[in-house]
């Protein structure tokens, strides 16, 4: 709150009631439903509910397809993360140190931020093609037998491609910014101290740069976490099947084809508890890097 | 320079050291931007392509004869399951949740946000805490319930049920407060003593001093609205109402299902779905990447 701020009691009332209306009709009731119904099994036809105690969640830890999921979506971010990261900070570290055409490359590079999940997925069917496909031909050469939406891994390892591409741009915007904001002054100095531009890299550039990368860790996993939905639903064209799918696809799965209220909300919940330990991380690291003026 | 005529390998070599480098750099650059590239531009070179073409011999690299068939075909005729949608209506029904997502996402939390920063309110710590408790759990944590509310509400297929629940998020109002928080104090007071009240120095001084910020949240938020899938997938189930990026998997379902899968026509459907935000954040690119860096997202 500002110092010089104003008394008034009807206006910031008024601006506020917006706000607080959509966020009480539209989140804390849903949030609050959703942790209430996870201690109760609903009845499949919709006769009422029976209260459960803690037993959707103890099933939950004692389901095999679960702990599937759950190792999935684990790889999955890991993988996603690192290599979008890996992509982009190459990309980002060259773009900065290019004089001509970097106005290009940047333009270049970060446009396919505007692309849709289930889009980017759409392309990558034809890409994945089991006939047609050039990445298939590509995998083929190497004597995998790539059959997308069949086996496991060739879904899987499909569904990483994809979200790694389209998550590349964010990254690279921000360790672009993130390079860009380096003082020439500290550059220079690293310049006479370093000769060799790796050992410069690693020795100067790089402690820098990691509050960026370390924010881009959350923002990427949270990415893998929720953003993806779009790119595993056209991956896997419908059908589940023997498909790998991540924690959320999963709450979708057993809570709108399955009807599984109750082990739904109770997922919900525990994917809310992973959120919030992310969040915590993340406010933590806002505060530290953001100075009012 | 030195001018000499007695040249040292050192010196000869080093010229030639800078430039392989750079041309280095600049190979890994247009192998990343063919990495990002060839994809985007592979579905527009196959779009031109008849079915058969696409359903035998995959991705096309040459433009062929069919591109203006094809998106003639998609963006005007009725199809989908119940032959009643075609592309203009769900390019239509994309803007609609777009341009509404982000106008009244900006036009709710700068209000939120300009009342949390300068005004002495007993429970405006309060109200802080109750909006930014929603920064911990995105939609997609909470898709079931909030479809359930929303049902409860009778507002399933509504351009309401899809556009206010994506707003329950304080993304905006965090953003907002942030940069109020950075506008110099002196500029209230001075506002205060030349007898402006609250309401003229929110119309007549911080909006027009937010100006950049909220082109830049608009194009963030123009483009999060354009492209959300899972939440209008659950709330629009009438076709009328799909969006280019909500209708993509019922359309490449609806068109696969056929003899020859009419690849042609979905692809150009996916780069009308493409355009609209490629374009926004090509052309205010500074803004966006300012948006999108100082906002953290």
């Amino acid at each position: 709150m500002k110092r010089a701020g104003f008394d008034t009691i009807w206006l910031p009332m008024a601006l506020l009631i917006p706000q607080l209306m959509i966020i009480a009709i539209f989140f804390y009731w849903p949030a609050g439903w959703a942790l209430q119904s996870s201690f109760f099994l609903q009845d499949p036809f919709g006769f009422g509910s029976t209260f459960v105690g803690a037993e959707n969640y103890t099933s939950l830890l004692g389901n095999d397809q679960y702990k599937r999921v759950a190792g999935f979506t684990i790889l999955y971010s890991v993988l996603v993360t690192f290599f979008s990261l890996a992509i982009a900070l190459l990309l980002a570290v060259k773009a900065d140190k290019v004089i001509k055409g970097a106005k290009t490359y940047r333009t270049l590079l970060m446009w396919v931020y505007a692309i849709a999940p289930p889009v980017a997925g759409f392309l990558g069917i034809l890409f994945f093609d089991q006939s047609t496909g050039p990445l298939t031909k590509f995998f083929q050469m190497f004597g995998w037998d790539f059959k997308l939406g069949v086996d496991y891994n060739a879904t899987a390892t499909a569904m990483v491609i994809v979200a790694v591409w389209k998550q590349i741009p964010v990254n690279f915007i921000f360790f672009l910014s993130g390079l860009q904001s380096i003082p020439r002054s500290v550059r220079e100095a690293a310049m006479i101290d370093n000769r060799s531009a790796t050992g410069r890299f690693w020795q100067v550039t790089f402690p820098l740069l990691a509050p960026t990368a370390f924010f881009l860790l959350i923002i990427n996993i949270t990415y893998a976490l929720f953003d993806t939905f779009g790119i595993i639903d056209a991956l896997m064209k419908g059908e589940p099947g023997n498909n790998p799918m991540t924690l959320v696809y999963k709450v979708y799965l057993d809570g709108f084809r399955g009807n599984d209220l109750g082990g739904s909300s109770a997922q919900s919940v525990v994917l809310m508890a992973l959120v919030l330990l992310l969040t915590v991380f993340q406010f933590r690291l806002v505060e530290r890097r953001i100075h009012y003026t | 320079m030195v001018e000499t005529t007695l040249v040292t390998p050192a010196e000869t070599h080093r010229p030639n050291r800078i430039k392989w480098g750079a041309i280095g750099d600049h190979t890994i650059l247009i192998l990343g931007a063919l990495l990002m590239m060839l994809p985007p531009l592979l579905a527009l070179t196959t779009a031109s392509h008849d079915a058969v073409t696409i359903h035998r011999e995959g991705l096309q690299l040459t433009l062929g004869d069919d591109l203006g068939k094809n998106f003639r075909t998609a963006m005007f005729d009725k199809g989908g399951f119940t032959q009643t949608v075609d592309g203009m209506l769900m390019l239509m029904n994309s803007f609609i949740l777009g341009i509404g997502f982000a106008v009244g996402k900006i036009v709710i939390s700068m209000m939120a946000a300009y009342a949390i920063v300068y005004f002495r309110l007993r429970f405006a710590t309060l109200a802080f805490w109750v909006i930014f408790t929603t920064l911990l759990l995105p939609l997609e944590v909470r898709i079931l319930p909030s479809y359930e509310a929303i049902q409860k509400l009778g507002l399933t297929n509504t351009y309401t049920g899809l556009i206010v629940p994506l707003i329950a998020s304080a993304t905006g109002t965090f953003f907002f407060r942030q940069f109020f928080m950075s506008v110099p104090e002196e500029l209230a007071e001075a506002a205060r003593i030349d007898g402006a009240g609250p309401w003229t120095f929110f119309v007549d001084i911080l909006i027009p001093l937010s100006k950049t910020m909220i082109a830049a949240i608009f194009i963030i938020m123009f483009v999060f609205g354009w492209n959300q899938y899972l939440w209008p997938t659950l709330i629009t189930t009438d076709e009328g109402f799909f969006t280019l990026v909500r209708g993509i998997k019922q359309i490449v379902l609806s068109y696969t299902d056929s003899q020859i899968p009419e690849h042609g026509q979905a692809l150009a459907l996916a780069i009308v779905a493409m355009i609209p935000p490629v374009l926004v954040v090509v052309f205010f690119q500074n803004w966006f990447v300012k948006g999108l860096t100082e906002s953290d997202k």
